[in-house]
């Protein structure tokens, strides 16, 4: 990213153009992290401008129009990204409309919402957009008043001058757009900040709350019809035959058939993973008749056997063989053990390890386990599709329209510009809607049925048809020499299909002993993006661990980390460490400060904390435990963040409380299990989610003030939550807890 | 199939229903109202609550026959001009981050703030155990329910 900040500081590439009816409307290209060298070449512009951005619209009467580029799933981009953009143009908040854009990579960039990536992604380039507006307005109205350019100034949305004139921006708007664009940009310090930093309102909650058709399962057109698809009722089987005599006979059924979603030797991206490539499709005319009808088949399913998948991307192609076995959760467990004794693939190594803890005076080890975990969104997969021999419109829930957009060419043939997505409100996202084979599914189900379709995933569907968080295992051992004091550090890892190793993060650095390996068992399960991959499980082991550590070094655990930090800051060991150690400090001391920490007054309270770094951002939180009910139960969290500049402090807030939240529940409750390939859970009555009667009363959450370029907040609070429920259950129940959920474990003591 | 008639939101609709279609499929599908959620389909969620006479029921495991000659309310209805305290307090705790829960949380909580204006933190709990919010913002609809019974308090919901 660094290269791309100097790129985008050297030269701004900004384009204006009359609104019809008058008016301004801003584009601003910026250098994307996903290159698009086609689009490039096509609109003839420099290497390294991949992509312009359109963000800002102003009519004549004064009505702000801003863009949000990227889709909307609860993280409050919708509100956040266009405030950047307010911010340097300048506006009155209260004359801002938000609308969310089309796919439309050209204007609006990469559209990526992932990875907490798009504050932090879009941060610079919006602010460009709008000092860019501002500027040509108020050139616009030095033309006008016939004044020096410096000294027409701009507050809330009004052009002034010390001579007393002024005029809205809507009624320079026009004349704006004819200025040339200006080369240097002069952008607002954090000190003169008047839309950052101050809370604003979500701006669809009043649609919200009166039930608009915002969500994907709300788009209608006329004459739609709804497909569903029944899928094998296990991983590792495909459709042998079918039956559909019955379900045809049933009111409003259309047709039944089945269907290759990719031809064999279909080379996939990353991001196109399916867990089931025949597709046996009902379609009719309405929701219920489909899912009445879809219950009628007779549909005889065999085992798929390996199963040969082409992958493209970067290295290119490949072939990768997919085991057709039918896996079991229990046999799955032993297969990890045996892989953990096995020797695996190094990804670190520091020091001399292997010395370090032949020499050690104490050997800590413990071992982990995570299990397979379903996103449960609570808006299930669909998508809307109408594809012609000319054209295809879709439009639905999607996080990656750029990644989705070059499959669906490819499989519908079509020119990537005669293909139209339109993205609705998600229900949820949490990473699952980066796949988007349902896009895919629909596009292909519309062009056989010659008709616009809706496809829609049933609750039981869209939990036992997953790209679920992989299973995970964990081995740490720690050694202490004779003063206690932490000598070496060894993690080895493994899953299925991937492991969960971040080997560059926290303690490495700060140990100078370290290795780190991994290892990982082929499946048919299929797995990808779940809120802070791999972080989700690492941030739940390493935390546990470590406060067993500390209690072993005879410390406090906040005191232990801080004292591993202050290691890592001044002394590093090795390179690569991803984190900065005084930010990691920053937020445990915060968390500590906040929470009282070691003080008397919390004596009703079994305390935990744990602090986590991904995704750019520092997470600590201390969860108070009692037991209610003779249940343990989370009252109490403080929380400390630290995400650089906070664009809008209530949602920054709500989304940490959300993810503590998201956190207690799926470390509590949180598990899928498989028997002979079968998920053992298809809905919320077997799939135990969080309720509000298991919340705690409050959590408190504050954020490390300081002026860094802001960084993401979606999945950085989620993964240690799990680590310090697991330290402060240790303190309720006097044992420590391994294995997710913890509510399993739980009631093996009861 | 058979014609039925629905009141919902004080409007009569005529339509075209299997009586045993679930009363949030003929709402969304045949009435064309989406802001009712479906969710589970199993009346595990809540994402689908709507009021029949009053009364809060999942409506994806309510028989559309069941609601005949009964007045059917949803978000849309409940209020004119989103105004219920219910809603107001939503908008101004700033409650959802996706949305997809809160029609349902929230005609849920309008039934609880009718039946009991004062609610505690166990009534808020009690009466809204069965609404899932994926999202986890359950404890700004706590707040929410609390504000909303202040503002109920100052003006009271007619009807």
């Amino acid at each position: 990213m660094n290269n791309d900040k100097n790129a985008l500081d050297r030269r701004s590439f900004l384009k204006a153009s009359l609104l019809s009816g008058g008016g301004l409307m801003l584009s601003v290209s910026w250098l994307s992290s996903f290159k698009s060298a086609d689009k490039a070449e096509a609109l003839n512009l420099p290497d390294q401008w991949s992509q312009l951005n359109g963000y800002i619209q102003i009519t004549s009467d004064n009505k702000i129009r801003l863009i949000c580029p990227n889709p909307e799933f609860g993280q409050n981009v919708m509100t956040s990204l266009p405030m950047i953009v307010a911010e340097e143009l300048d506006a009155d908040w209260k004359n801002v409309v938000v609308e969310m854009g089309p796919h439309d990579p050209v204007k609006l960039g990469a559209q990526f919402t992932g990875g907490s990536n798009s504050v932090r992604m879009y941060w610079k380039p919006l602010r460009e957009a709008g000092a860019a507006a501002r500027q040509m307005l108020r050139e616009a109205a030095a033309q006008t008043w016939n004044v020096p350019v410096g000294e027409v100034t701009t507050k809330a949305g009004v052009l002034l001058h010390s001579s007393g004139k002024s005029a809205k921006y809507g009624e320079m708007a026009s004349k704006a757009a004819s200025v040339p664009v200006p080369k240097d940009l002069k952008l607002k310090s954090p000190k003169e900040f008047t839309v950052v930093r101050k809370s604003k309102k979500n701006v669809e909650v009043q649609k919200i709350t009166s039930g608009k058709p915002l969500f994907g399962l709300d788009y209608s057109v006329d004459g739609m019809l709804i497909a569903m698809i029944q899928h094998p009722p296990a991983f590792g089987m495909k459709l042998k035959s079918f039956d559909a005599a019955e379900t045809l006979k049933m009111s409003g059924i259309k047709e039944v058939f089945s269907l290759k979603l990719y031809e064999d030797g279909f080379e996939q991206g990353g991001f196109d993973t399916r867990s089931f490539n025949d597709l046996l499709v009902v379609v009719g005319s309405s929701t219920w008749h489909v899912m009445e009808a879809r219950k009628k088949l007779v549909a005889n399913w065999e085992p798929a056997g390996d199963q040969k998948d082409t992958m493209g991307g970067r290295n290119g192609k490949r072939e990768v063989t997919v085991p057709g076995a039918l896996e079991s959760t229990l046999i799955q467990m032993q297969q990890m053990q045996e892989y953990a004794a096995k020797p695996s693939q190094q990804l670190r190594k520091d020091g001399d390890p292997e010395n370090a803890f032949k020499n050690a005076a104490q050997v800590i080890e413990r071992t982990y386990n995570g299990p397979f975990l379903a996103h449960n969104c609570m808006e299930p997969m669909n998508f809307f599709a109408h594809v012609t021999e000319e054209k295809a419109l879709l439009a639905g829930p999607l996080q990656a329209p750029g990644w989705a957009e070059p499959t669906l060419a490819k499989l519908l043939n079509l020119p990537p510009e005669r293909i139209e997505i339109q993205m609705t409100r998600m229900g949820g996202g949490f990473g699952r809607r980066a796949y988007a084979h349902y896009l895919s599914e629909a596009a292909l189900i519309s062009r056989k049925v010659k008709a616009p379709v809706k496809l829609m995933y049933t609750r039981e569907d869209d939990m036992t048809y997953g790209i679920y968080r992989p299973m995970y295992t964990a081995t740490y051992r720690a050694a202490l020499d004779a003063n206690k004091n932490l000598i070496a550090f060894h993690v080895k890892g493994g899953g299925i299909p991937e492991h969960p190793i971040h080997a560059n993060r926290f303690p490495a650095g700060a140990v100078d002993n370290y290795l780190a390996e991994g290892w990982q068992i082929p499946s048919n399960i299929t797995i990808g993006a779940f809120r802070a991959p791999r972080s989700n499980f690492n941030a739940a082991a390493e935390q546990s661990f470590l406060d067993e550590v500390a209690e072993a070094a005879g410390k406090d655990p906040i005191e232990f980390r801080l004292e591993l930090l202050k290691r890592a800051k001044e002394n590093p060991v090795g390179k690569n460490n991803e984190y900065e150690p005084d930010r990691y400090a920053g937020v445990l001391k915060l968390v500590r400060d906040k929470s009282n920490w070691g003080k008397p007054g919390n004596e009703k309270y079994h305390r935990g904390v744990a602090a986590y770094f991904c995704h750019n951002s520092y997470a600590a939180h201390v969860v108070d435990m009692v037991t209610r009910d003779g249940q343990p139960y989370v009252d109490r969290v403080y929380s400390a963040m630290d995400c650089g500049i906070v664009i809008n402090p209530d949602a920054a807030t709500n989304m940490v409380q959300g993810a503590v939240v998201d956190g207690i529940g799926n470390s509590f409750y949180g598990e899928l299990t498989f028997k002979d390939g079968v998920p053992q859970k298809n809905n919320f009555s077997n799939y135990r989610m969080i309720r509000i009667n298991e919340v705690p009363k409050s959590i408190e959450v504050h954020f490390v003030e300081n002026d860094l370029d802001p960084t993401g907040l979606g999945e950085p609070p989620f993964p240690p939550v799990f680590g310090a429920v697991a330290n402060a259950m240790y303190k309720l129940k006097g044992k420590r807890y391994y294995n997710q959920p913890f509510r399993d474990e739980l009631e093996k003591t009861i | 199939m058979a014609k039925i008639t629905l009141n919902i939101n004080k409007k009569d609709y005529q339509l075209e229903a299997d009586p045993q279609m679930p009363l949030l499929w003929a709402i969304r599908d045949l009435a064309g109202l989406k802001g009712t959620k479906y969710g589970c389909g199993v009346a595990q969620c809540g994402a689908c609550v709507v009021h029949l006479d009053g009364e809060a029921v999942r409506s994806c495991v309510t028989k559309v026959s069941r609601a005949t000659g009964k007045k059917v309310v949803t978000i849309e209805g409940l209020s004119e001009t989103n105004s219920h305290p219910v809603q107001k307090a939503w908008q101004e705790v700033d409650v959802p981050q996706c949305g997809y829960c809160h029609s349902g949380q929230i005609m849920s909580a309008a039934v609880l703030l009718r039946e009991k204006p004062n609610p505690t933190d166990q009534d808020i709990d009690d009466a809204m155990a069965g609404n899932i919010c994926r999202c986890g913002t359950y404890l700004r609809i706590r707040e929410a329910i609390h504000k909303a019974a202040e503002m109920q308090k100052k003006a009271p919901v007619k009807g």
